[in-house]
């Protein structure tokens, strides 16, 4: 069986040269990969993809992959399986004599095989593949593709990739200089409906030899472009407020947790948060060496052990330190200083000072475009998360006896320890709950932020701007006062920039605290003064 | 007497005794070696870089006693940490020259760090190498700068991104410090002087440790599409890029697109990121781990046994200290001495070869001459070369393109002045 | 009575060292010989000066927390704001000594392009205006800042957490390159003090000897503050706020007064420092340095001044001696002795200390008339 699929992948390479070697051009262009030269590269990567061979997308899909050798002025394709074939002739090569280097790359080979790939591949099978190619071919604004993205049109079915191939014509149309002036308007409103920030810049970027009329109209779509991408501009920003106030709950919701029922200001918080991101990395990497098909799933793993680590680690503290400084919570906060310190530089003692890499998994990567804006996934993966992690947490305090327990120590200690309820007990469970949460955080910020023994010294303060803010002991509160941060951060950094709006907003913050005291929600109690 | 007694009395003899002893022991080694300070943070956020630099202070020092030492001495490193602090660097390097007689410093990494040392290397008059690229505009009779002026670093890498990928369109993003501030004030007045308009440049600063960047890469992508080839010069420092880059990658910026050169990313960093989404994107530095020269392949190796740790990078400024130590060994062994002045004096014109292939040489003005490398990030962390100069490029210690320092030269041979005025033929004025 | 306060056992203690130091550091630096046991490098003296400063610092902190109850993890701002006008006069007097040679413009600035002093420089190349403004700028923001807090009875944690983020707001305000003040680079390479080479040994001596008056004033100061009727309140505001209100007190006209010296002693603390160190830049501002000036107090003993003094002294020299010795321990030590010494030492090594004598002293007392002692109701 294998033999006989051997022999016709021969048979059938032994056509490819055959029409190759009628090609002339393509055998031609091949050596010139040999030189190592980018120009030399990127010229042979015009001809091969001129030349109509059948080998010429796999000799570009091989270059763009690190897959085409050179050796002894011979070029090569190694297959995803292993094995070599000629590039000249398409046959099998077992053993090459002398060592084969890859051809290498830089951006402009990369922006060449781009384009090439894009004309070459309009009528692959494969939609997703059909969808690239028109892009890339919109990129590059090669007027060669024209005829082939005209039988594209003609021919494709999918509604996605016939737009993506219909503005691709446009943008080629609007640059051409003998094209008709009506074809042109066409292709302004086709950009119109476009209506993006690249369809913008064609339009008001037009050539010198447009003609007059096809300028204003031009010129119209793009007014009217602007306006739209200026609306939607807003919602965008709102969006990263959300997806920044999301973050900041994660790493402050923990925070309130414990800064509410016990009064204790846990300075060792951050340092959670670097626990949970460093056992996401220990995950990844246990993953990575054993069972790599997991990957995908290494955050999901990581997010229960990152909340036990960490979770653990608060108990700990609890009752070796914490619970022997009750009623005295600015020395909890020195202790817990002190801890944060510790807690730092044994991590850099045993990972060392340098960050640690913690992958994306695939399904995290990539963008999702709702009208103008652009929405990542890793950034909507965070602000549900978020809101998740917040829902749970309420259902925990709401519904669960244990929720029952903090919140009545919360509200009331003595009174809560008369009723029968082990106060010590709920403040350890407590405090691991909190620590546990900063945990998971941890899981979700190693997606965004640096995982090194520095990482949680950057969100203590705004945690507890936003425990502060929100009022204490209300998890409402940390949730309005994470979101307001969040979106107020965001919508004055385009005006004032990151630094000044930041400052301007620990401003207000301070200014806030004087009006009230006790936070946005604060807590109605019957104990006045601490 | 009680056993406490007896105990406390044995501790305080026992305490004398040891202070008496390794007192006499200092002064006994102090005669045999040659001392040598290593000056960097190894806790604090600096740690971060500047931990691997020590660790290449002590392997040189190694290997220079297994060459038999230096003037028939053996050679000592004194570690100190100076913690990320500046006032405590100031404090340590005293302590370095006044107590442990070191006859060189090797260290500092942030401009404010060599500039709280600078004054008490001045007063006590000693050496100091200063191994990483910074924003020149100094140049002190004390101090050798074997990392990269902004013209051995910057200049030639916007010229890249003009000719190569036919950059039009500039977003010149960085830290707010005095680093990127001026690296960017030059890179400016260079691109204007190419004639780039002043709307083709955007100029963006960031605080410290900056972990949002999701508006301004979305500035930056806005930029990009206004339809002329649009390239990114990052000054962004240390922690602050692996967000910076993450959040790239998310936005899909390619390097294709909009590709991202920058001047304080290097393989340590890297080590840091997940690299394949950042393939293509650009670094300009003087070495890079992966380039193949025979001296690099040894240093590697050695680097790597050294550290017993085969997945240990290495990167430029470690080089630099490379340079530099090789240079101060050479230098001492033509003045025969080890004292400041002389070495001082001895240094400039001195030849040692850099890991790249070629030779550096200590100028006049105490920087050296440098090839320039431009890399792409390859998916595995390292950087490819995909262009270099063909000749080592001299450090200026001031830019011609500022309006402060056109007219200043420096040169401790002929003139013995760090700020001569061309135009006025005053030292300092 | 004045006299009998001011001047009981601890103060004349804490006067005497501080007088000896004043003598002994210049004479062993100056005319023991270099080889002798007994000599002081020239690298000790700047560094006993820093300690000393930092030492005026913990005492400004314990000053309102020890007797006013209010913690501030801000007070490294007054100190870094004291450091900076301190540190604008010495950038003045560089004058054409810097590197670009401009008569007016510091480097930075030249640097920069920038073509002219910003207003607020004015004035400081005037020796006693930038010694007023050492006390006046962080006194102001003091005094605005705790107006605000204390008329609107922000207290206990909440308090601490704003001085927080007020600090941590100046040092981003600080590290920003435009706010004209040399951005993360901060003010350095400073030639000299009223016409005294700031790097020369005699003006080292000189300036130690004057941090250490300045510190006896201030320990004497804050000595007569707390043991005056207006300290007695300061007590008991920190032990019952509400209480010393109802009784008819204006408390947060007690706090303010208090807060506003204490900072002011802060930025006197920072002036002082800036010399002799040679550099200040915005990570004095840093939240976590304000943060350990607390645990300075907490070492030494809250509430006792002398152990304010004591514990910034011991801790930096703790941290100088780490440093060297076992850099990568550093941490650990340090963040075990604030563990420490919150769990088993809540008072301090004074407090310790007072607590051990006066159980000695107990033991022969009840020797010599067995009554039982008996505890104070709470």
């Amino acid at each position: 069986m294998i033999v006989l699929r051997k022999f016709l992948r021969a048979f059938l390479l032994l056509l490819g040269m055959a029409s190759a070697a009628l090609a002339g051009p393509y055998e031609e262009a091949l050596p010139r990969f040999t030189s190592d030269s980018y120009a030399d590269t990127d010229a042979a990567i015009g001809a091969v993809a001129a030349s109509g061979n059948p080998l010429a997308v796999d000799v570009i899909e091989a270059l763009r992959d690190g897959r085409l050798l050179v050796g002894s002025g011979q070029v090569f394709i190694r297959r995803a399986s292993g094995d070599l074939i000629n590039a000249a002739t398409g046959q099998a090569w077992g053993n090459p004599a002398g060592e084969l280097k890859p051809v290498r790359l830089n951006n402009r080979v990369r922006r060449a095989i781009e384009a090439a790939l894009g004309s070459l591949t309009l009528l692959n099978p494969d939609a997703a593949k059909r969808l690239e190619a028109a892009r890339a071919v919109f990129r590059s604004r090669d007027e060669a593709a024209l005829p082939a993205l005209e039988k594209a049109i003609a021919q494709e079915s999918h509604v996605p990739v016939r737009n993506a191939l219909e503005t691709a014509r446009a943008a080629i149309l609007l640059s051409k200089q003998d094209a008709p002036p009506t074809q042109k308007l066409t292709a302004v409103q086709t950009l119109r409906d476009r209506s993006d920030q690249e369809a913008l810049a064609l339009l008001s970027n037009l050539p010198a030899h447009a003609p007059p009329e096809v300028v204003a109209a031009a010129g119209k779509a793009a007014d009217g472009i602007r306006a739209r991408l200026a609306f939607w501009q807003a919602f965008q920003n709102v969006w990263y407020g959300i997806s920044l106030g999301s973050v900041l709950l994660l790493a402050a919701i923990g925070l309130a947790i414990t800064f509410g029922t016990m009064s204790v200001i846990n300075m060792a918080h951050g340092e959670m948060v670097m626990l949970g991101a460093y056992t996401t990395f220990m995950v990844q990497e246990l993953i990575r060496s054993y069972f790599p098909g997991l990957f995908g799933a290494s955050l999901l793993i990581a997010l229960p052990l990152a909340f036990l680590v960490a979770g653990s680690v608060g108990v700990l503290l609890e009752r070796t330190v914490i619970r022997f400084l009750y009623g005295r919570p600015l020395e909890t906060l020195l202790a817990t200083w002190g801890i944060s310190l510790i807690l730092q530089q044994g991590v850099r003692t045993i990972f060392g000072p340098t960050n640690r890499e913690v992958g994306t998994p695939a399904w995290m990567s990539g963008a999702l475009d709702v009208g103008a804006m652009s929405l990542t996934y890793n950034r909507i993966a965070i602000v549900v998360f978020a809101f998740s992690v917040f829902a749970i947490l309420l259902l925990v305090l709401r519904y669960t006896s244990l929720g029952l327990y903090v919140r009545a120590v919360t509200q009331n200690r003595r009174m809560a320890g008369s009723m029968g309820i082990r106060t010590s007990r709920v403040d350890a469970l407590a405090f691991g709950l909190g620590s546990g949460v900063a945990g998971i955080a941890g899981v979700a910020l190693s997606q965004i932020d640096n995982v090194s023994p520095n990482l949680g010294q950057g969100y203590i303060i705004d945690s507890f701007m936003v425990v502060v803010f929100g009022g204490v002991g209300n998890l409402w509160g940390t949730l309005v006062g994470a979101m307001t941060l969040g979106i107020a951060n965001k919508l004055l950094e385009p005006y004032a920039g990151a630094v000044l709006g930041k400052i301007a907003l620990l401003i207000a913050i301070i200014v806030f605290i004087q009006r009230r005291p006790r936070g946005l929600f604060a807590l109605k109690g019957r104990v006045v003064e601490a | 007497m009680s056993i406490f007694d007896m105990t406390r009395r044995n501790l305080m003899a026992l305490t004398a005794a040891a202070l008496v002893s390794s007192a006499t022991a200092q002064a006994a080694k102090a005669e045999e070696t040659i001392k040598v300070g290593v000056l960097h943070s190894l806790s604090g956020t600096m740690a971060i870089s500047e931990t691997t630099l020590k660790d290449v202070m002590l392997m040189l020092v190694e290997e220079q006693n297994k060459k038999g030492g230096l003037l028939g001495k053996k050679l000592e490193a004194v570690v100190v940490d100076p913690a990320s602090n500046w006032p405590l660097f100031a404090e340590k390097a005293r302590e370095l020259i006044s107590q442990h007689k070191v006859s060189a410093v090797f260290g500092a990494w942030t401009s404010v760090s060599r500039k709280s040392v600078l004054p008490v290397f001045k007063e006590l008059n000693n050496i100091l190498f200063y191994p990483v690229q910074y924003e020149g505009e100094e140049s002190e009779r004390n101090v050798f700068y074997t990392g990269a002026a902004p013209n051995q670093q910057a200049i030639p890498a916007v010229d890249y991104l003009a000719k190569e990928e036919k950059v039009e369109r500039w977003v010149l993003a960085g830290t707010d410090y005095v680093y990127p501030r001026t690296t960017n004030k030059i890179l400016e007045a260079y691109l204007k002087s190419k004639g780039v308009k002043a709307e083709d440049i955007m100029i963006s600063y960031t605080p410290f440790g900056h972990s949002d960047w999701q508006t301004i890469v979305a500035d930056i992508k806005k930029f990009g599409s206004a339809g002329k080839k649009t390239a990114v010069v990052s000054t962004i420092n240390g922690d602050a890029n692996v967000p910076f880059y993450k959040e790239l990658a998310n936005q899909g910026v390619k390097a294709t697109d909009i590709p991202v050169v920058a001047f304080s990313v290097g393989e340590e960093e890297l080590a840091g990121i997940d690299t394949k989404p950042l393939v293509g994107h650009l670094a300009a530095w003087n070495y890079f781990q992966s380039v193949d020269t025979p001296e690099n392949k040894a240093f590697i190796e050695k680097w790597k046994a050294y550290t017993k740790n085969p997945k240990r990078v290495s990167n430029d400024p470690m080089e630099a200290h490379v340079i530099g130590f090789n240079m101060w060994v050479k230098a001492v062994e033509k003045a025969g001495t080890t004292d400041p002045d002389k070495v001082i004096d001895a240094i400039v014109g001195i030849k040692v070869p850099n890991l790249t292939g070629g030779v550096s040489e200590m100028l006049p003005n105490h920087h050296i001459t440098k090839p320039v490398l431009i890399g792409e990030i390859r998916a595995d962390g390292q950087f490819d070369t995909v262009w270099q100069t063909d000749d080592l490029v001299a450090g200026d210690a001031w830019s011609k393109h500022l309006e402060g320092s056109k007219d200043l030269v420096a040169d401790w041979q002929t003139l013995k002045c760090g700020n001569y005025n061309t135009v006025t033929k005053k030292c300092g004025s | 009575m004045r006299t009998q306060y001011l001047f009981d056992r601890q103060t004349v203690l804490v006067l005497s060292i501080l007088a000896a130091a004043a003598i002994l550091v210049p004479a062993m630096n100056g005319l023991v010989p270099p080889g002798s046991a007994l000599h002081l490098s020239d690298h000790l003296v700047p560094l006993l000066g820093k300690y000393v400063c930092l030492a005026l610092l913990a005492l400004s902190v314990d000053l309102i927390w020890g007797f006013c109850g209010i913690l501030s993890l801000g007070h490294g701002a007054f100190f870094a704001l004291g450091g900076y006008a301190m540190g604008m006069y010495l950038m003045r007097q560089i004058g054409p000594r810097g590197a670009y040679a401009d008569p007016i413009l510091p480097d930075f600035m030249v640097f920069l392009n920038w073509k002219e002093l910003p207003w607020f420089w004015h004035g400081f190349d005037w020796f006693p205006f930038a010694a007023l403004m050492v006390l006046l700028v962080p006194g102001a923001l003091a005094l605005v800042f705790g107006w605000f807090a204390f008329r609107s009875r922000v207290t206990g944690v909440y308090f601490s957490i704003i001085t927080q983020a007020m600090t941590f707001a100046l040092m981003l305000a600080f590290f920003r390159n435009d706010m004209g003040l040399g951005g993360n680079n901060g003010l350095t390479d400073f030639k000299e003090v009223l016409g005294f080479p700031v790097q020369a040994g005699s003006t080292r001596v000189v300036l130690f000897v004057l941090s250490v008056l300045v510190l006896a004033g201030g320990y004497l100061l804050c000595r007569w503050v707390v043991g005056s009727t207006f300290g007695k309140v300061l007590v008991a505001v920190r032990d019952a706020e509400s209480r010393t209100r109802f009784l008819g007190y204006r408390v947060e006209h007690y706090k303010l007064a208090v807060f506003t010296l204490s900072a002011m002693l802060a930025g006197v603390a920072g002036a002082l420092y800036v010399p002799q160190v040679g550099i200040i830049n915005p990570s004095e501002f840093a939240p976590a340095n304000s943060i350990e000036v607390v645990i300075w107090v907490a070492v030494g003993g809250r509430g006792t001044l002398a152990g304010a003094i004591l514990g910034a002294l011991l801790v930096n020299a703790g941290k100088t001696w780490f440093t060297a010795a076992l850099p990568e321990f550093w941490l650990f030590a340090l963040g075990g002795l604030f563990v420490f010494v919150t769990l088993f030492m809540p008072r301090g090594i004074l407090g310790a200390a007072g607590d051990l004598w006066e159980r000695s002293s107990r033991r022969l007392r009840t020797r010599r008339s067995p009554q039982p002692f008996t505890q104070a109701a709470e």
